[in-house]
C-alpha cells in the first residue's frame, strides 16, 4: 500500500495535519503562534547538531526545541524585556545559528530547502510509523491533559486556585509542541510549521461551538488542506509543503465568506454545545 | 486577634486558611508585607482598600497563586477553592458558551449546573458564547461557576463589578445565603463599602499592610478608615449611589425607576454626604467613642 510515494506522503501528510490540529487550537487561543514559530525556527539548529554530532534527527530537533522553549520561559519570568521581542531574538539567532553551523560543516552536504520547506514526497515507511506513533502519543496526552489546558488557558489564576498545576500543565503542553515540530518539519518544512498549527484552528473557529468541536474540526480540515494541497502540488508540479499551506489558506479565506459562515452558525447552534 | 467578632469562637480546625506575616515582592517592592488574618467555615473576611493597596495580591496569597515572600500562609489539606478572579479575559478565538465555562476545572452535573445559573439569574444564557456577554453578565456566569463548585472558600474579587445596581445587592444577598446555608468561608474583596457593610463579619482595611481591621461597624469609625476613605473621596466615587427617592410608603425607588423594599439600611457610607434621611444619620454614630480607640491599638501591625 506504502510503494507508492504520493501515497506515503499523503499518509504521512494528513498523520500530521491530525495532530496538528488540536495543538494548534492551543497555540491560537494562548496567542502562541509566534512562540510556535520561534520553536519550529530552532529546528534547524537540531538539524545541525543531529549532523555534527551524529545522533537522531527527530531527537536533535526536539531537543532542541525543548531547551529554546525552556530557555524562553526562564528569561520571560525575569521581564527585563517583553515576550514579543525575546521571541524575536531567540527565533531569529536559532535559525540563523542553525545555517551558520551547517555552513561551517562543509563535509556534510544537505539538502537546505527539503529542511525548510519540506521534503514530504521523500517520506519512508520509517518516517510514517514515527509520524503516527508520535501523533497518537500526542493526541493520547492532549485528552488526558485536556481539562487542565483549558483550565489554565482560560485562566491560570483559577486554575490554580482551583486545585490544577497549571505550570506543569504549560511544560507538558511545551514538550508537546516540540515533539510535534519534530515529527512535521519533514513534512511542511521549518519555516511553514506554524502555517499548518494555526491555520487549520483558525479555520475552525467559525464553524465551533465548543473547544472540543474546534479541536476536532482544526484536525479534519488540516488533513482536508494536506489533501487537496498534494493533489494540486502533482497537478501544476508545485512544492508540496508551500503547496498544502496555500491549500489551508484558501479552506480559511472560503471560511470567511459570509454565506459559509451563516450556514454554518446555524448548524453549530442546532448541534448545541458538549 | 479578630476583635468583638460577631461570630463564634475561632478553633484552630475550622480555619481554612490563615496568613502568618505573609508578605510578597516584586522588583524590590513589598506588594503587601505583614499580612495577618484567617478565615474559618462559615466567616465572611472582605478586603477593602485603595487602588494598589495589595487586595487582589493578598487574596492571591490566600489560594495559593501566589506564594510568600515572608511569613507563611496554612491552608486546610484538600480545601476546595471557588475563585472569581478581578480580570479574566478569554480569548475570542476560544468557543466557550456558559455551560461549558461551568465545567472548567471540575465535571458538574446538569441539575447543579442549571440551579447555580438560576441563583445568579442567568439561566437564559446557558448556551450563550462568554465573549458575547455584558460585564454583568460574565461576573453573574463566573459567580455562579464558582458556586456550583460547593466550595469550602470561596474567594470573590470584586464579584459584582459591572452588575447593575438592583443585581448588585441581590448578588450580595446570595453570597450572604450561600455563607449560611453551605457554611463555606468567604473572602471578597470589595469597593462596594455600603455593601461590605451589610454583609461582613471582618472588615479587614489593607493598604500595602493591614491598617485596621474588626466588624464593619468598628472599621468604618476608626482613624486609619477615615483617612484612607475620607468623606471627599468616599463621596466623589460613591455618590452615583445616592439617586434614589424615599416613597411614602417606606419603599424606595432607584435612579432607574426600580422599586425595592429597603435603601441598604447598613450602607456604611451614607453618613459621609448631606443626606436628610433620618436612617442614615442614626446609624452613623453607632460606635463611635471606644470601639475607635481599640481598633487603632489592636489593629495595627
Amino acid at each position: 500500500m506504502f510503494d507508492d510515494f504520493f501515497t506515503r506522503a499523503l499518509v504521512a501528510g494528513i498523520g500530521v495535519a491530525l495532530t496538528a490540529g488540536p495543538l494548534g487550537c492551543f497555540v491560537v487561543w494562548r496567542r502562541m503562534a509566534y512562540f510556535g514559530d520561534t520553536m519550529a525556527h530552532s529546528a534547524l539548529l537540531g538539524v545541525a547538531l543531529s549532523l555534527f554530532f551524529q545522533i537522531n534527527l527527530l531527537i536533535a530537533v526536539f531537543g532542541v526545541a525543548v531547551v529554546v522553549s525552556l530557555l524562553l520561559l526562564a528569561l520571560q519570568r525575569r521581564q527585563s524585556l517583553s515576550a514579543d521581542a525575546l521571541l524575536g531574538i531567540l527565533s531569529h539567532s536559532a535559525l540563523a545559528i542553525g545555517l551558520v553551523l551547517v555552513a561551517f560543516m562543509t563535509w556534510v552536504r544537505i539538502d537546505l530547502i527539503a529542511f525548510l520547506f519540506g521534503d514530504i514526497l521523500a517520506v519512508t515507511r520509517t518516517d510514517i510509523a514515527l509520524i503516527w506513533g508520535g501523533g497518537v502519543l500526542v493526541l493520547a496526552a492532549l485528552v488526558w491533559l485536556w481539562r487542565p489546558l483549558i483550565a489554565s488557558t482560560v485562566s491560570e489564576d483559577v486554575a490554580e486556585a482551583e486545585g490544577m498545576k497549571p505550570a506543569q500543565t504549560r511544560l507538558l503542553f511545551m514538550l508537546l509542541m516540540a515533539l510535534v515540530i519534530a515529527i512535521a518539519m519533514k513534512i511542511v518544512g521549518i519555516m511553514l510549521i506554524t502555517a499548518l498549527l494555526i491555520i487549520p484552528a483558525a479555520t475552525a473557529r467559525r464553524f465551533s461551538a465548543s473547544p472540543e468541536l474546534m479541536a476536532v474540526l482544526a484536525s479534519l480540515i488540516g488533513a482536508l488542506a494536506v489533501i487537496g494541497g498534494l493533489f494540486g502540488s502533482l497537478h501544476y508540479d508545485t512544492p508540496s509543503g508551500p503547496s498544502i499551506v496555500v491549500a489551508a489558506l484558501l479552506l480559511f479565506i472560503l471560511s470567511l465568506l459570509p454565506a459559509a459562515g451563516k450556514n454554518t452558525a446555524d448548524r453549530a447552534g442546532n448541534q448545541g454545545v458538549r | 486577634m479578630l476583635m468583638s467578632n460577631r461570630a463564634r469562637a475561632p478553633k484552630p480546625e475550622s480555619q481554612l486558611v490563615s496568613l502568618a506575616n505573609a508578605g510578597i515582592r516584586r522588583d524590590g517592592r513589598w506588594l503587601v508585607r505583614g499580612v495577618d488574618f484567617s478565615i474559618r467555615r462559615g466567616e465572611v473576611v472582605t478586603l477593602i482598600g485603595p487602588n494598589g493597596a495589595g487586595k487582589s495580591t493578598t487574596a492571591k496569597l490566600a489560594i495559593g497563586v501566589l506564594r510568600p515572600d515572608e511569613g507563611s500562609v496554612a491552608r486546610l489539606s484538600g480545601l476546595r477553592v471557588g475563585y472569581v478572579p478581578q480580570k479574566l479575559a478569554i480569548d475570542w478565538t476560544m468557543p466557550l458558551s456558559v455551560r461549558r465555562l461551568m465545567r472548567l476545572t471540575g465535571p458538574l452535573g446538569d441539575a447543579d449546573l442549571q440551579a447555580a445559573l438560576v441563583s445568579t439569574g442567568i439561566p437564559h444564557l446557558i448556551d450563550a458564547e462568554v465573549q458575547h456577554l455584558s460585564g454583568g453578565e460574565f461576573q453573574r456566569a463566573l459567580l455562579a461557576r464558582a458556586i456550583a463548585r460547593k466550595p469550602d472558600l470561596m474567594v470573590l474579587d470584586e464579584p459584582v463589578q459591572g452588575v447593575d445596581f438592583a443585581g448588585e445587592s441581590a448578588l450580595y444577598d446570595l453570597i450572604r445565603s450561600i455563607r449560611t446555608t453551605t457554611g463555606c468561608g468567604i473572602l471578597m474583596i470589595s469597593h462596594d463599602l455600603h455593601m461590605v457593610m451589610a454583609g461582613t463579619d471582618t472588615v479587614i482595611c489593607l493598604n500595602g499592610h493591614v491598617c485596621c481591621r474588626g466588624t464593619p461597624e468598628v472599621v468604618s469609625q476608626s482613624a486609619d478608615y477615615l483617612k484612607l476613605f475620607g468623606s471627599s473621596r468616599s463621596l466623589a466615587v460613591y455618590s452615583h449611589h445616592h439617586d434614589h427617592t424615599h416613597l411614602p410608603d417606606g419603599r424606595v425607588m432607584h435612579g432607574d425607576g426600580s422599586v425595592t423594599d429597603h435603601c441598604h439600611p447598613d450602607d456604611g457610607h451614607h453618613h459621609q454626604e448631606a443626606h436628610d434621611h433620618a436612617h442614615d444619620h442614626d446609624h452613623s454614630h453607632h460606635h463611635h467613642h471606644g470601639d475607635h480607640a481599640v481598633v487603632k491599638g489592636e489593629g495595627r501591625v
